[in-house]
């Protein structure tokens, strides 16, 4: 029995008519892997309609995909070299048919570019290149095809090579091959064709064995995201797919969003003779807890060690392919896993065109077939991971009406640094920390935090003065001393968001950004402080500070966490 | 993970989107191999259960051993099972000499509209494969119906990173397909592996098996002497005639089975 590992999976892109079906249709034809009556009935259809015999007609079985020569939609098949097995996906080339090839191409380990030797590199071979690559593809191997129609020219060949190195490289990508070929001829598919004596390089067999296969996500956190919950019997079973990691029986696990803490009693299956303890990344599995908590679609198990993100804000990038354009401002249904949730897009950062990659200047819309960089808000927080820690977390889609519209990948989540979480006004920006939460673990023993979604407070607005770990006066001053800046707290409220330099003291307690209280209670200290913070040059000096300046304990407690939900 | 066990998990995921998100639900059970096989997933999925009735569409013509094999593995299994002729078209004399695909129109496309209409389906989960035929390697997992039960092939919705298409107009229906990315090698290596019983008719007798199971008068036996699972694994590793070169309605028009589909056919 093979392995999943043995069987690759690959797209074909490429612009309209650059021959991605013949390239595969040629493919399958020299290496036997079609059966008797498909060649047959193209044979047939070709005598009736009066049409020369074509290899596409092989993968285009739409009457209309062969009427106008065209791929209208994506077709996957699958067929074995001596090395191994693969699933060979033909996806359209053209502009229109944009959303039938993401929809092909999504799938795929690995893909072929087939560029047209003749016609040389054109809009959608870049387009499908950014795709792919926004896509999660990083194997990209380039054809250049029809290399009877250019006199098998090498020069030409490597101008096209060299356009698509250039494009490649402001992908941040390298092609992994780029091999010249002739589809209608059957040259360099399975043999080094003698017209190629220039090509020191692979035929396309040789190309696609050398492909390594997808890395597993199973030695990678453990995500699985809740799908359903069954009570078809006394068993209440908590089913979904384990997107990356392993699961066993007796694993301590925490439930996001909530945080809910318990011990996977069981994995459950049917027939029972094909019981396990342990299950890893691709398994649709079922399982039960220690504790009946109430439990939800949408909810993510992950290990208490490596938790993901939860958030309502984040900045990813997008290709939109829905027949109006997304607009800022606009509610969009997302969906990520088995999460759905009502988003907005807060801001479109930049829109790229993505066949040439330059940059717009406009910002008020994504059209279709573009691709952007976008800061999204959802209407609740979602549990998410960047896209670059775990796929499937962090790769979304949006829909417009009742259709998928969109998919993006998320580049960065504002609870990092990045992150908008503090106090706003007029051009001023201040970052802090002063809601984040404090508290004693009892599973790991080690003091944690846990940074709740807030906004950008600004003036006039009330702030949160006591939580599970902390409880500040209603009048009090931050003094945001990283960001050179001042909050003015009177009443519970902010009243003014102000530069350091322009702060005076009023003998109002401090705090820091971080929550902590500032040994200040004259002016002459608050000098003093400011003369300790300017000669700080190193972490010795810093830690010095702190420890004369910062007294933790006077808003800020530590309370200790049960294994349930912390605070 | 093993690829039977990747085709599975995948089977398994579809199955359980269907059931959580589309509404009323109901599984097409020809009694072939595939839709066997998609029973079997379903009681994976479901801990043992099937949460959802079988149909039978009972053209009237169907294999008679057919008929006595899902009646005795109804009632063994104790499964909710809906069968459903189009007895008007039945009455009025329809059958494969009014054409063949006119007889498929009525027998079961109309037979399957008029069944889906009956019991306010929202759902059809339909064991068909891409690798079958050329118009089903077009299909999308979730692939919606509209009130005529028409299939717009030209313009499905993008579906990716098992995102599927879950809401759509009342009325408008979506098949799913949990077994799309499965070959027939497959589909027997899994029989074999997970030991699913399976009608005889498969099996080889006086050098001839069905491989494909359909009605009597458009439903040819090819030659074969695979008596065995393991036999008819083997003969698929090597052959090179396709699965359903003994189904009459497919030789009909070259396109004849995207037309069948376009209009609702299975």
């Amino acid at each position: 029995m093979e392995s999943a590992q043995d069987l690759l999976k690959v797209v074909f892109a490429g612009h309209v008519d650059h021959g991605k079906s013949s390239v595969i249709g040629r493919l399958l034809y020299d290496t036997r892997s079609l059966p008797q009556g498909a060649v047959d009935k193209v044979k047939r259809i070709a005598r009736e309609t009066g049409k020369a015999f074509e290899f596409a007609y092989l993968l285009d079985a739409l009457e209309e995909e062969q009427k106008q020569g065209i791929t209208i939609d994506s077709t996957r098949l699958q067929f074995r070299t001596k090395k191994r097995g693969y699933v060979i996906i033909d996806a359209p080339g053209h502009k229109e048919f944009l959303k039938n090839m993401v929809s092909g191409a999504a799938d795929a380990e690995s893909a072929f570019l087939v560029i047209d030797a003749a016609r040389g590199v054109e809009e959608q071979s870049t387009r499908h290149a950014c795709m792919l690559s926004l896509l999660g593809i990083r194997q990209i191997c380039v054809l250049v095809n029809k290399m009877d129609l250019i006199d098998y020219d090498e020069a030409r060949f490597l101008a096209i090579k060299a356009d698509m190195d250039a494009f490649f490289a402001s992908l941040g990508l390298t092609a992994c091959d780029t091999v010249p070929l002739s589809a209608l001829r059957g040259e360099n598919i399975l043999r080094p064709s003698p017209r190629l004596p220039w090509h020191a390089g692979k035929t396309l067999v040789q190309a696609l064995d050398s492909l390594s296969p997808a890395g597993s996500a199973e030695n990678a956190v453990l995500r699985l995201p809740v799908q359903d919950v069954y009570k078809f019997d006394e068993r209440r079973i908590i089913a979904g797919r384990i997107e990356s990691g392993r699961l066993r029986a007796g694993d301590g696990i925490v439930i996001h969003p909530g945080g809910k803490r318990t011990r996977v009693a069981s994995l459950e299956s049917w027939p029972p003779r094909g019981r396990k303890d342990e299950a890893s990344a691709g398994e649709s599995v079922g399982i039960t807890l220690d504790d009946e908590f109430f439990n939800q679609r949408g909810e993510v198990i992950s290990h208490s060690g490596a938790p993901p993100l939860i958030t309502g804000r984040f900045q990813a990038s997008i290709f939109w392919l829905g027949k109006n354009p997304l607009r800022p401002r606009q509610a969009y249904r997302l969906k990520i896993a088995t999460q759905s949730a009502q988003a907005v897009i807060d801001e479109i950062l930049r829109v790229i065109d993505s066949s040439s990659l330059a940059a717009g200047e406009r910002t008020e819309e994504v059209r279709p077939n573009e691709v952007a960089k976008v800061v999204i808000t959802t209407k609740q927080p979602v549990v998410i991971d960047l896209f670059s820690e775990c796929r499937a977390m962090g790769r979304f889609v949006l829909l417009d009406g009742r259709d998928v519209a969109g998919g993006g990948i998320v580049t960065a989540d504002f609870g990092a640094e990045a992150r908008e979480s503090g106090f706003a006004h007029g051009g001023l920006k201040v970052r802090c920390e002063l809601f984040e939460e404090y508290y004693y673990s009892l599973e790991e023993h080690e003091i944690r935090k846990r940074r709740p979604v807030t906004p950008l407070y600004t003036v006039g607005d009330a702030v949160p003065l006591s939580g599970g770990s902390f409880s500040y006066p209603e009048f009090f001053d931050v003094i945001a001393l990283r960001d050179q800046a001042a909050v003015k707290i009177r009443e519970g409220r902010v009243s003014a968001v102000l530069p350091l330099a322009e702060y005076a003291y009023a003998g109002l307690p401090l705090v820091n950004g971080r929550g902590f209280a500032l040994r200040v209670s004259s002016s002459a200290e608050w000098r003093a402080c400011l003369r300790d913070y300017s000669l700080i040059s190193s972490v010795g000096d810093e830690a010095a500070f702190s420890s004369r300046w910062l007294l933790f304990e006077k808003y800020r407690r530590i309370p200790v966490a049960a294994a349930d939900r912390v605070i | 993970m093993l690829h039977l066990d990747v085709l599975e998990a995948q089977s398994v995921y579809i199955l359980r989107e269907a059931y959580k998100l589309l509404g009323k639900l109901g599984m097409l059970w020809s009694i072939g191999k595939d839709s066997t096989v998609m029973l079997w997933l379903a009681k994976k999925a479901f801990f043992g259960h099937c949460p959802f009735p079988l149909i039978h569409v009972d053209t009237g013509y169907k294999i008679p051993e057919m008929i006595a094999y899902r009646d005795k593995l109804a009632a063994e299994l104790g499964l909710d099972l809906i069968v459903h002729s189009n007895s008007a078209a039945l009455a009025a004399g329809m059958g494969p000499e009014a054409g063949r695909l006119a007889c498929c129109r009525a027998l079961k496309t109309d037979a399957l509209q008029q069944v889906v209409k009956k019991y306010s389906f929202d759902g059809l989960l339909v064991g068909v494969r891409r690798d079958e035929e050329g118009s089903r390697s077009k299909e999308r997992v979730f692939s919606e119906r509209n009130a005529a039960d028409e299939w717009d092939y030209a313009h499905q919705a993008p579906e990716f990173w098992s995102q599927f298409k879950t809401d759509f107009p009342r009325g408008h229906h979506i098949r799913v397909h949990p077994l799309l990315h499965w070959n027939e090698i497959d589909i027997w290596r899994y029989i074999a592996r997970e030991e699913i019983p399976i009608i005889g008719l498969y099996f080889s007798r006086d050098g001839e098996r069905y491989r494909s199971l359909g009605c009597t008068p458009c439903t040819g036996r090819v030659r074969s002497e695979a008596a065995t699972l393991d036999e008819i694994i083997a003969e698929l590793e090597s052959t090179g005639v396709s699965e359903r070169a003994g189904r009459a309605q497919d030789q009909e028009d070259p396109h004849a089975m995207q037309k069948l589909r376009k209009a609702g056919y299975m």
